[in-house]
């Protein structure tokens, strides 16, 4: 089977985010940038149904230069080969202009399943995965945490969290997954694995290699502009709950849960 | 021209969710303040009695779509419909719900139309014909308001618990449209083959309005169940922090934070829960924070309204004493 899995790279989790002077943007001064952890997910689901079924996995990134180091993990995990695009007018995009690039990026690559993260964990946008489903025409299994290919490989059969319950949704192959947390446990890449993957084969496209012109992609093509960013509402700075004991802290936390806050 | 406001709404089992009544009031009060008109659609099988219920909160046009195959949501076909329904009426703002099935449709039903949304909204609101759309990104990091300037409909999805419901109104009325559906093989690819009921019968964390949170503090996977009874007695839903998760404590689905659920409840009770920045971001916009740790200098207690220094497993059985109390 042929899987292609899409990857982002993010500002690591324990980063502290600060609006640039533009107000529309973040700083990126110091930030460490790690593959977006959904989109790990991904890679190893794929990983894994390469080792079971057989087949080429190929990962896809947009993204500045900086990128290659997130898909050359992916390679040392086990991916076969990485395509970057790489041009400054596809950055910045909204879900569809990204996913317009996803999609040319892979064009003759042939695939049985692809894989995105259920959203990545900077802009929160859980779209590009839609989109791209959307652009390919083919069916859209989101925030999946099970994932089973049918024997003769045409058919999958996912498991996916929702309020309350779970479903359990079928669709023909081809088909775009997007991984949810619980889907498996990444594995890490080994020594011998990141040296085979300096000599694995890495793609890097510009927007004139994949047919697009700058209006199509990035910020130009998108139809989502930031208006600006703000810092989150401050906390007032809260009170420690008075008491001799512990009995009397909890009886006075929550005497004020229900007369002060009135929540309970 | 594009005209007038619409919501999606979202019925489970032939009953309308929450989050419909949301944002069918967020709708009109969008509405009023523009002087557009307001319409909902609701998709399924024998829902437009159902449906009619949306018209006490202002809904003037409900646009019933009922189909076999519509029965249960699937995202290719309930974007045919939306898609062939909404370039024929051309809205101007189309709202759903930031819920599961709400977020993908939104994102593949804006796919199609070739326009822009602005997801999980905690508000919503209008500059002229422009709607402004607020939400967080980076887990609640940093806000950013969004705007689709060009591209029709302008879309936005609601993040749950977040825009208050209106008081119904039995005296309004709505006109209630048929939806004549044509579903093609390719929006039927996708089939439910079976939903599995949640047995623990508690609500979504992502929808509770109170949840109780552990975190490394709670030392192992059996002490949870201090909380699981501290929780039943006010409502609450347990939820836990990355550590305890990977731990092996509690399943994927009751991480809070920036690599888990975003949450928003009126109440979080966080116990022996540090307060990692991506915890903190997960459930910073929770309208009273209770933070309950033995260490004074834990950062969790920048962010809480109410704290108390102190070993959790002496203070959850008295909080839990002193809710069955008030709670009786």
């Amino acid at each position: 089977m042929n899987i292609i899995s899409c990857i982002k790279q993010i500002p690591d989790t324990e980063t502290q985010i600060k609006i640039d002077a533009s107000g529309k943007g973040i700083q990126t001064a110091d930030i460490k940038w790690v593959m977006n952890p959904y989109d790990e997910f991904g890679v190893e689901e794929a990983l894994r149904i390469k080792e079971k079924k057989g087949g080429k996995v190929t990962v896809v990134g947009l993204g500045p230069q900086r990128v290659v180091e997130s898909l050359r993990t992916a390679l040392a995990m086990g991916a076969d080969e990485a395509i970057l695009v790489d041009d400054p007018a596809a950055e910045g995009g909204d879900a569809l202009a990204t996913a317009r690039a996803l999609a040319a990026a892979i064009k003759g690559v042939p695939f049985d399943l692809i894989f995105c993260g259920q959203r990545a964990v900077d802009d929160d946008n859980a779209q590009v995965g839609a989109a791209l489903a959307e652009l390919l025409q083919i069916p859209l299994l989101s925030v999946i945490t099970k994932v089973e290919i049918s024997d003769d490989k045409t058919k999958v059969k996912v498991q996916r969290p929702v309020e309350g319950a779970t479903w359990v949704l079928e669709a023909p192959l081809p088909a775009l997954i997007t991984a949810q947390k619980g889907l498996n446990e990444p594995r890490y890449a080994s020594l011998p694995g990141i040296m085979k993957a300096k000599k694995k084969p890495m793609a890097v496209k510009k927007l004139g290699d994949l047919g697009l012109s700058p209006d199509q992609v990035g910020e130009a093509g998108s139809k989502i502009k930031i208006h600006g960013l703000t810092p989150p509402p401050q906390r007032q700075a809260g009170k420690m709950v008075e008491g001799e004991t512990v009995q009397e802290k909890g009886v006075n936390l929550v005497k004020l849960l229900r007369e002060e806050a009135k929540i309970i | 021209m594009a005209n007038g406001i619409w919501i999606i709404a979202e019925q489970r089992g032939g009953t309308l969710r929450k989050i419909s009544y949301e944002l069918v009031s967020e709708g009109r009060r969008l509405a009023d303040q523009s002087g557009q008109s307001l319409a909902a659609v609701v998709l399924g099988q024998g829902i437009a009695e159902e449906a009619k219920k949306l018209a006490a909160y202002g809904a003037e046009t409900i646009y019933v779509a009922e189909a076999p195959e519509l029965a249960n949501y699937t995202p290719e076909a309930y974007t045919g419909v939306l898609a062939d329904l909404i370039k024929d009426k051309q809205p101007n703002i189309v709202l759903g719900g930031a819920s599961q099935q709400g977020k993908e449709l939104g994102a593949r039903l804006a796919a199609r139309l070739e326009t822009g949304l602005a997801m999980d909204c905690v508000g919503l609101r209008l500059e002229g014909d422009l709607l402004i759309a607020k939400r967080p990104i980076y887990a609640g990091k940093v806000f950013a308001e969004v705007v689709c300037e060009t591209a029709r409909p302008q879309m936005a999805t609601a993040r749950p618990n977040v825009f208050s419901i209106l008081e119904p109104d039995a005296g309004r009325t709505a006109e209630v449209v048929t939806v004549s559906v044509a579903l093609k093989p390719e929006d039927l690819r996708t089939t439910l083959v079976e939903e599995l009921a949640d047995q623990s019968g508690k609500v979504d964390l992502t929808e509770a309005t109170c949840i109780v949170s552990g975190g490394r503090g709670m030392k192992g996977a059996e002490h949870f169940i201090i909380l699981e009874k501290m929780a039943g007695v006010i409502g609450a839903s347990v939820g836990a922090s990355r550590s305890a998760v990977d731990a092996g404590w509690r399943p994927h689905s009751d991480q809070v934070g920036q690599t888990g659920k975003v949450v928003n409840p009126n109440l979080y009770i966080a116990c022996g829960i540090s307060g990692a920045i991506q915890h903190l971001a997960g459930m910073g916009s929770s309208k009273v924070i209770v933070a309950v740790n033995k260490d004074p200098d834990a950062p969790i207690f920048q962010k809480a309204d109410y704290g108390i220094v102190g070993d959790l497993f002496e203070v959850v059985p008295v909080l839990e004493e002193e809710f069955k109390k008030i709670m009786s």
